[in-house]
């Protein structure tokens, strides 16, 4: 049976199928996987990448120099000790510094980096959602981050044991303990990834000048330890910290609060980034680009 | 066109959607539009319909020409007023961009890049897959005339390859909305002919072409209709046979950007229709006065090609446009 078009049909657009011949949550697919393989040459390659694999070697480099010229301390030749020594390189430079300014750098670039290079306008001139965008250069971050920092903290923590303590090392990790706690190192950051990704994503693009909110974000964090227990938990690390396989004294000025269970911690984290990501798809529909005082 | 429609054809054998043709009668509506950033006016009350051809936007530089085009490819949001692109909002890039290319005047690329990676990064982002990709890419670039170039870098390229290759990435989809925002900066005399060319060819073929220019002659040679914009208001629109007879004789300055001003002037005085020529202060160009400006630059592609001459560029000077913009909008033929 047709049907005449109505007076408000007509009106209506009849652009709604894509060129492509895709639609929908299928053409969505095929556009994020196109950007998450754009972004992903930009973060490996790109010009700004360079700092990132210094800030992931910094780990290895340092663990490397322990294992070389291991000081004289007992810390250095027991496994139990060792393994708090490298839960203090962990919380202390791997986690709270550089993987917190690793993720600053690569996320806040994905939109602020490309408005400073004029090039943000090549993405919004094309058919794409730009939640679709978001998404796509989000999870390219994530990749990208993920795949240093994971492997920075795998190898940090592989050299310091295999270098001090060789014969102890392979017992530890092929039958005891280690692999596990090798594991939950990598998975925490792997959410520290995925939760300061989505802090630093919304950093770049509201801020003109992200470095002085990514400081104070940096402070907030670092003072998580004197925060009260209810402020505590408005922040990544809280969550994180709870995660650690070998829990490290924060000093005599903490405030002491319990730590949340993984059950709640994990889903927290990932609520907590969608939420963000929402907010930043949400801005990024509305947003103007004129290069204007860049 | 044909790529296009032939990719839809495609389309729907493989099942993938079902096509709804585009009427033909569809406009570009801007309804009261306003945009002002914070307290600076970009544009004011614009009404305007645009119709399939090609329309140039001209006026002097801080007229709203490109605000007006930003408007329409979504990159700004008016204060007030309402933008129909064929019938689609410019806040749903999703739909628009299908339909539309807007080549502005941000010259940036993507570090490192080749011509061909450059436009087949956005047609992959687009959803297309890589052999579609490849193949609409060369397309592009062959109509731009580039495709010898295709391989080489863009960061060596000249600053007209480099708007080429823009124009390219604009019209890789094959939109039936061409933005284009003064797309022949740069461009050598040969260049801009045969650029044009390709805009005219667009037009036939039923596509919106707007055009931004400042270059009176060439909105002269290329438009079908004309809107001439002046301090963010919309002061004259219409067919464009009028603005060669709104000039009338008064001349034009034109400045050439070349390596021997000397032997050009030598060879334009020959000709009764320049007016004046004075090599620039740097001795690196020549400032032509000519009250038949299309003459003037067919006469320069001739004598480029004679006395092979470097042109790194050729272009109005924006005082002495000023002056003709004042004389069109106060004349009264430059009225509604």
């Amino acid at each position: 049976m047709s049907t005449s078009p109505t007076e408000n049909e007509m009106q209506q657009p009849s652009l709604s199928v894509h060129g492509t011949g895709y639609h929908g949550w299928a053409l969505w697919m095929r556009q994020t996987l196109a950007i998450l393989q754009l972004e992903l040459v930009k973060n490996f390659w790109g010009r700004r990448a360079l700092l990132l694999y210094l800030i992931a070697a910094l780990p290895v480099a340092l663990v490397s120099m322990l294992s070389l010229l291991p000081p004289d301390a007992d810390e250095m030749r027991e496994l139990g000790r060792l393994s708090q020594v490298f839960a203090a390189i962990y919380g202390g430079l791997i986690l709270r510094t550089l993987i917190f300014f690793g993720c600053a750098w690569v996320f806040m670039n994905l939109f602020r980096g490309e408005v400073v290079d004029r090039s943000l306008h090549y993405y919004f001139l094309s058919p794409v959602r730009r939640e679709v965008l978001v998404v796509g250069k989000y999870l390219s971050g994530l990749i990208a981050t993920i795949i240093l920092f994971g492997s920075a903290t795998a190898a940090s923590m592989l050299i310091l044991f295999y270098g001090l303590l060789p014969a102890e090392a392979s017992a530890y990790f092929l039958s005891g303990i280690g692999a596990r706690h090798l594991l939950t190192y990598v998975g925490v950051t792997i959410l520290a990834c995925i939760g300061y990704g989505a802090v630093f994503l919304i950093v770049g693009l509201f801020f003109r000048n992200p470095i002085v909110p990514a400081l104070l974000l940096y402070g907030w964090e670092w003072l998580n330890f004197l925060l009260p227990p209810g402020l505590k938990k408005i922040s990544v690390i809280h969550y994180l910290h709870s995660l650690v396989p070998v829990p490290l004294s924060e000093g005599p000025f903490a405030v002491l609060a319990e730590p949340t269970p993984a059950y709640l911690a994990v889903p927290s984290l990932f609520i907590f980034t969608g939420v963000i990501i929402f907010l930043a798809g949400l801005h990024i529909r509305r947003m103007e680009i004129s290069y204007a005082g860049e | 066109m044909t790529t296009n429609l032939a990719a839809k054809a495609e389309a729907v054998s493989n099942g993938h959607a079902v096509l709804e043709p585009l009427p033909a009668d569809r406009k570009i509506v801007f309804e009261g539009v306003s945009k002002f950033y914070g307290e600076v006016l970009g544009v004011n009350r614009v009404n305007l319909e645009v119709s399939p051809g090609i329309t140039s936007l001209v006026g002097p530089n801080g007229s709203g020409k490109t605000t007006l085009m930003n408007l329409m490819a979504g990159l700004l949001r008016p204060t007030t007023g309402r933008i129909s692109v064929l019938g689609v909002s410019p806040n749903e890039p999703e739909l628009l961009f299908d339909h539309v290319g807007y080549c502005s005047q941000f010259d940036s690329f993507p570090r490192g890049a080749t011509a061909r990676e450059f436009v087949e990064f956005y047609l992959r982002v687009h959803g297309y897959s890589r052999q579609r990709t490849a193949d609409m890419a060369h397309a592009a670039l062959e109509r731009v005339s580039m495709t010898e170039a295709a391989d080489r870098k863009i960061a060596g390229f000249s600053k007209g390859m480099r708007q080429r290759v823009r124009l390219a990435q604009s019209i890789a989809h094959d939109p039936s909305v061409l933005i284009l925002d003064e797309p022949l900066n740069g461009l050598d005399p040969m260049a801009r002919a045969e650029i044009i060319g390709l805009f005219r060819r667009l037009a036939d073929a039923g596509m919106h072409l707007i055009i931004s220019s400042h270059i009176l002659h060439e909105v002269d040679m290329m438009s079908d209709s004309v809107v001439l914009l002046h301090n963010g208001y919309i002061v004259a629109e219409g067919e464009v046979h009028g603005v060669r007879d709104e000039i009338g004789e008064h001349p034009i300055q034109i400045l050439v950007r070349c390596d021997r001003p000397q032997a050009l002037a030598a060879r334009l005085f020959e000709h009764d229709h320049i007016v004046e020529a004075r090599v620039h202060d740097d001795r690196g160009g020549l400032f032509v006065k000519t009250r038949r400006p299309d003459e003037f630059y067919l006469l320069l592609n001739t004598v480029i090609v004679e006395q092979n001459l470097a042109v790194e560029s050729v272009g109005p000077v924006d005082d002495d446009l000023n002056a003709v913009y004042q004389y069109l909008i106060t004349s009264e033929g430059g009225q509604h």
